[in-house]
């Protein structure tokens, strides 16, 4: 019908053809499309953690200023790394509970690095929502976290409380004997 | 607006502006709005609310000439700069912390009257939606201007706040990186929270101003949840209500200033007087008020994940709640049995609230008690368990009440309650 009212409709040249002008619809909304995801992806990656804050991934640390059965904390990432080193008591007590019920199953012995058990190195933030869990507290003699009481045994394995997942064992790796390199 | 335009230009400028930009016709339909004659005091809290929201503009783009989003001066700009040496900064920060208190206890009873007087039920949800998302921008925007003096409550409950989101699977942490900008809570954190806390009014403000709309294309609800049947039944807004919420907002302002300037910190927190530290946590760490009982539910289950969508979906049954009510009856008042349950479920939020500042094994009035499952039976996290049980249980209760309880006469017109002797023509 709309071709008999078109006057152009005998000459094909110049006829419209539906089919190129969705063409052209379908092009330029892809265009818009794929423009607008490009221009959103700057504004969103401007969030991640920028070149200067991620050049601050490593941290190097002297062991020795740790004596036995204490314990220090370090900002690595501007997040608390703590360094404890262990009582034999303690150790025994982390080796006891490997085959206990755990919530976040893993054994003491790869919490650790061969040979170095005595030093136990954790990220220290509540699995659960990021508080800061004090040495000493709570049933299992490791950590208890004072916001929502997770408790923590004494190889910073999760036992009790809300908290999902065991305290984080950052990449770390023994330089010497008394020395480290967290990152 | 919906209701016809009364505005009749009477000079010869108006009527130029009026063909052009009808923006006095504007502004004269919206306060001659036709509102119902019989809205008690419960009803002045939209207007006590958009005080509100104008006082933390007003005071926020002043205190953001004098502070530092830094991590190295945020403190310091607040609590010796703005506290001490700017003039009138104490005032002006004093009035912005206590204005976002007054703000939540303003939203609170609107919201509750809300619910009392039905005012979500048809034809009015998409009102009720727009006032939920007005409230959960409220509380982002509250607790982003927390974060930022930079004090240790600000530091710890933005961590704690922002790893709630780190708990949902996949997409989970890398928000949250998103929203640190770094490995954990950091000075781009707080540049990025000073920079939404000053935009994020800006949206309330445009929301609220989706919410007037969505009011006026409907009308008002009113205490008898009786449709307005004539225009014998409204008033225009303004003098009548205009002079209402202004005596309202004049009360509201003397318990405002009693905070201000006798008790300015009475609603904070001594730790926040203290400056951020990444490697000390408080011993306590608990957020305002305001969210004390959504806080309690979030602590209340042992799962991370369980917890945060339980702490959301609080939040959430508020925007189901026009599809979960199904009494056809709007306002309380005929609801006998509701209305019971309904207070009920105020005391449980505030139960909620109170073990929300409580430490999670703390004995209820001292009584020492056996061990159930995790927790004493009679501690903070039990009661926590019992109320945010019932918290949620008071949707689905709307849900069969509406169908199964039998209401009080409702009247047929919103004259009817207030006349003593049954209506007949009122007598000239």
């Amino acid at each position: 019908m709309a071709q008999s009212l078109n006057p152009s409709a005998s000459d094909p040249a110049l006829a419209v053809d539906p089919n190129r002008r969705d063409f052209i619809h379908i092009a330029a909304a892809a265009a818009a499309a794929g423009g607008a995801v490009a221009v959103a992806w700057p504004l969103i990656d401007q969030l991640n953690p920028a070149a200067d804050t991620l050049a601050l991934s490593s941290l190097e640390f002297d062991l020795s200023k740790v004596p036995l059965g204490a314990e220090t904390t370090l900002l690595w990432r501007k997040q608390p790394v703590f360094v404890r080193h262990r009582t034999p008591q303690e150790i025994t007590a982390a080796r006891a509970a490997d085959h206990g019920a755990l919530k976040d199953p893993e054994s003491d012995a790869a919490r650790v690095k061969a040979g170095h058990e005595q030093w136990l190195i954790l990220l220290g933030s509540c699995t659960h929502l990021g508080c800061l869990p004090t040495f000493g507290g709570g049933e299992y003699k490791g950590w208890l976290c004072p916001c929502h009481g997770s408790v923590y045994d004494t190889s910073g394995r999760i036992r009790k409380g809300p908290a999902p997942k065991n305290l984080g064992v950052p990449d770390y790796a023994f330089l010497s004997d008394t020395k480290i390199k967290i990152g | 607006m919906s209701h016809p335009s009364t505005y009749e230009p009477k000079t010869g400028i108006e009527r130029w502006l009026d063909s052009r930009l009808p923006i006095v016709r504007f502004g004269a339909d919206l306060m001659s709005y036709p509102t119902p004659r019989n809205l008690n005091y419960w009803y002045t809290f939209g207007g006590i609310l958009s005080f509100c929201l104008a006082v933390q503009i007003i005071t926020g783009i002043v205190l953001a000439m004098h502070y530092d989003a830094s991590g190295a001066g945020a403190f310091m700009s607040v609590e010796r700069g703005i506290m001490r040496d700017v003039n009138y900064g104490w005032l002006i920060r004093g009035v912005h912390a206590n204005g976002a208190s007054m703000f939540f206890v303003a939203v609170y009873l609107h919201i509750m009257r809300g619910i009392y007087y039905g005012s979500y039920k048809a034809p009015r949800e998409v009102l009720w939606l727009l006032g939920c998302v007005i409230y959960v921008l409220m509380m982002a925007t509250a607790f982003m201007g927390y974060v930022l003096p930079w004090g240790q409550m600000s530091f710890w409950g933005a961590k704690v706040i922002t790893n709630l989101i780190g708990a949902l699977p996949l997409v989970g942490k890398p928000i949250t990186t998103l929203l640190w900008g770094g490995f954990s809570v950091d000075d781009p954190t707080l540049n990025r929270f000073f920079s939404l806390h000053y935009l994020l009014p800006f949206v309330i403000a445009a929301v609220v101003a989706l919410h007037i709309w969505a009011l006026h294309v409907p009308g008002n609800n009113n205490p008898t949840g009786v449709n307005v049947k004539s225009d014998n039944d409204t008033v225009a807004f303004h003098p009548f209500y205009t002079v209402k919420d202004g005596f309202a907002i004049g009360l509201f302002m003397i318990m405002f200033a009693v905070f201000v300037f006798y008790l300015p910190d009475a609603l904070g927190k001594a730790d926040n007087a203290i400056p951020a530290n990444p490697l000390v946590t408080p011993a306590h760490i608990v957020p305002e008020w305001y969210l004390l009982p959504f806080y309690a539910i979030l602590r209340a289950i042992p799962d991370k994940l369980l917890g945060v969508l339980a702490l959301a979906g609080s939040i959430g049954m508020l925007f189901a709640l026009p599809w979960l009510d199904t009494s056809k009856v709007k306002s309380m008042r005929y609801r006998p049995t509701a209305r019971l349950y309904f207070f009920i479920w105020i005391a449980a939020t505030c139960v909620l609230g109170w073990c929300g500042s409580q430490e999670p094994d703390g004995k209820l009035f001292g009584i020492e008690s056996f061990n159930f499952i995790d927790y004493p039976i009679m501690s903070v996290t039990w009661a926590s368990r019992i109320a945010a049980l019932y918290y949620f249980s008071f949707f689905g209760i709307m849900l069969f009440l509406g169908l199964s309880e039998t209401p009080l006469p409702v009247p047929d017109s919103l004259y009817t309650p207030v006349l003593k002797t049954p209506v007949a023509a009122p007598a000239e």
